[in-house]
């Protein structure tokens, strides 16, 4: 097999079998949560439900202001590397070819430079979210093989989209965006059986938290 | 497998709802929950961090509830959850987390802990994983009627002090008031002012009410301990009460957990709603105030600040109302910093009160409420709660402060302007 047919079998049947593996797997995992099921509250109520999880869904992407102080590097790094990788995913403009290739809609770029400044800070970022599980007390105790393994999956494919975006001359171009390629099919192939998961049911989560709290009359 | 553990494992499974499997979905252990929790904050010790204190409940999820996790067990590649795991975590799950709530605040994702730690309790009394203590407190709650012991002649002695002393008379098992009062053993061991309180109260605003001979304990430590069958017996008896005397509410006094156990999981334990309202003392209070039923003489000129009871604020709903009721009451009124649904926990709620061996503990985790009120000293602290008021009063004695412990309805009806009839 040549680098190009290899790049073509990683483009076309590759990735048609990692998005199956991903979309059904995120749906069956969101599935199996909503059939667990919740007992109606017999309680009668004091404010409503539906209006506080809905307000948590929104209100617990911002930190209270004493816990920002308490976990600064925490907040910080999270919120670079999470709105870094999202930008770099949606708005680099090959990107967006492909997204409309697949799905037939397409939306503005941003300016190339831009995408690769943040892509650098991202990397950096992630480098540094990396060193603080490490060294931090807390996350170095609750962390488990998957946060590593979760860990790496995302940075890959920042760091080989930089690498093939740059052509840093270690291999091929076309070996370089096939290699980038994989490595966001190997995300898509974990996510669903991860922690990776977190990117639709904390939604869930928040909304539950809210309507928890949102009934009796408590904003959360 | 003991049969026990069988138990316990099985209670796991059925407390596992879509939230929970929500939450441990979501969870990506950034450990922002440690940080909001005063055991963890108060001691450094990693073990503290609210979600860890959950791990034999994520794994039964994992194991019973995921596509993954039960091919997984199938083919024997993950842990079963054992019986000395468990040990290990009764102090995690009793000892080190009073279900203050603070942590299910804080979590980025939204993971609602405590109502998760509420759930795994089911499962580690299931289990025989229950400290001494609290199985102690259930027993004497479901024989004697009370937590702490206290039976209906300690109560009638009370209450003959209190008419002695108001010179008001006291009505126990009247038909037809509108409200039944509760009562929380410490209050009326420790805190028998507060009958008073009640008393002066009502009288002064017309407050029809009365107290149940049968039923007049509040607390409920089957919700502590985790055993909703005990829990829903306790809560059948105050609805029996409230039905024979036909009160159109009952009144849950100052306790946290009593309020979370008649107002909020009651309906849901006895699995019907109630045919009458429940309300907190201090929601009537703050009704009463706006109907301009409550006459007050002389503010209180101290600098007094108010600790919001958990189960009463954060996890109940009540966090207005005293706040407006202070300021009817206080002149200088000052919150500390990280307040109302922020408030830090005592350290003594949850059971863990009732848990002797959480003694130590708790006594250093109190090193938090000290640093809050180090910011702003007030002159005393008003809360409506007698389990934090016995902790806080504790607590300062331990650290060496002196700072009085007030009742807000206590501290109210101190106010009261004279009647004139």
């Amino acid at each position: 097999m040549s680098e190009t047919e290899l790049l073509l079998w990683v483009r076309g049947p590759a990735l048609q079998i990692a998005t199956i593996i991903f979309l059904l797997g995120v749906v069956v995992r969101i599935a199996e949560i909503l059939m667990l099921g919740r007992k109606k509250d017999l309680a009668e109520a004091r404010g409503s439900a539906v209006a506080g999880g809905l307000r948590t869904i929104i209100s617990r992407s911002i930190p209270d202001r004493a816990t920002l102080q308490r976990s600064l590097f925490n907040e910080v790094a999270g919120y670079i590397f999470h709105i870094g990788f999202f930008v770099t995913l949606l708005f680099f403009a090959p990107h967006i070819l492909l997204f409309q290739d697949i799905l037939g809609v397409s939306w503005p770029s941003l300016p190339t430079p831009l995408v690769d400044a943040v892509t650098v800070v991202t990397i950096i970022a992630l480098l540094a979210v990396l060193v603080h599980r490490l060294l931090h007390k807390v996350m170095r105790f609750l962390s488990r093989f998957q946060d590593y393994l979760v860990w790496l999956v995302t940075i890959l494919p920042l760091v080989t989209g930089y690498l093939a975006f740059h052509r840093v001359g270690i291999a091929t171009p076309t070996m370089l965006i096939t290699v980038h390629v994989l490595s966001v099919e190997l995300l898509m192939v974990i996510f669903p059986f991860t922690k990776l998961m977190h990117a639709f049911t904390l939604f869930m989560a928040r909304y539950y938290n809210g309507a928890i709290a949102g009934y009796k009359g408590v904003n959360s | 497998m003991s049969a026990s553990l069988d138990r316990g494992l099985n209670a796991f499974k059925e407390q596992i709802d879509a939230p929970v499997a929500a939450f441990f979905s979501s969870c990506v252990r950034c450990g922002l929950c440690a940080s909001a929790c005063l055991f963890y904050t108060e001691t450094g010790n990693a073990a503290y961090t609210p979600i860890h204190k959950l791990e034999p409940l994520r794994r039964v999820w994992q194991q019973e509830y995921t596509f993954w996790g039960r091919y997984a067990k199938a083919f024997g590649l993950s842990k079963p959850v054992t019986d000395e795991e468990l040990t290990d975590w009764e102090t995690l799950v009793y000892d080190s987390c009073t279900l203050c709530g603070r942590c299910s605040m804080v979590c980025p994702v939204g993971n609602d802990i405590a109502y998760m730690i509420r759930k795994m309790r089911e499962g580690m009394a299931a289990a025989g994983h229950a400290p001494e203590g609290l199985i102690g407190a259930t027993k004497r709650a479901i024989t004697i009627g009370s937590p702490m012991g206290v039976k209906l002649p300690a109560l009638q002695a009370q209450i003959r002090h209190a008419e002695k002393e108001t010179g008001l008379s006291i009505p126990v098992d009247v038909e037809g008031a509108e409200y039944m009062l509760l009562l929380s053993s410490m209050e009326i061991m420790n805190f028998p002012e507060f009958i008073s309180a009640v008393a002066k109260i009502f009288k002064q605003a017309d407050v029809t009410w009365t107290i149940s001979s049968e039923a007049f304990e509040a607390t409920n430590s089957g919700i502590q301990i985790g055993v909703s069958e005990i829990a829903a017996e306790l809560v059948e008896r105050v609805v029996a009460a409230a039905e024979k005397l036909k009160v159109k509410s009952v009144i849950s006094p100052e306790c946290g957990h009593a309020y979370m156990a008649i107002r909020w999981e009651g309906p849901n334990l006895i699995g019907r709603p109630y045919s009458f309202k429940v309300v907190h003392i201090l929601e009537l209070l703050d009704e009463l105030r706006e109907q301009g039923r409550l006459k007050i003489t002389g503010k209180e000129t101290q600098r007094l600040t108010y600790h919001d009871p958990c189960q009463i604020s954060r996890r109940g709903g009540v966090v207005q109302q005293p706040r407006n009721l202070m300021d009817m009451v206080a002149e200088n009124f000052v919150e500390m910093p990280e307040t109302g649904t922020m408030n830090w926990c005592c350290g003594a709620g949850g059971g863990v009160s009732s848990n002797e061996r959480a003694d130590d503990l708790r006594l250093k985790v109190f090193n938090r409420k000290r640093k809050q009120l180090d910011a702003i000293t007030p002159d005393a602290i008003v809360s409506a709660c007698s389990n934090c008021r016995i902790h806080l009063e504790e607590g300062l004695e331990e650290y060496g402060m002196e700072i009085p412990v007030l009742s807000l309805t206590e501290t109210i009806a101190e106010h009261l302007a004279e009647d004139k009839s």
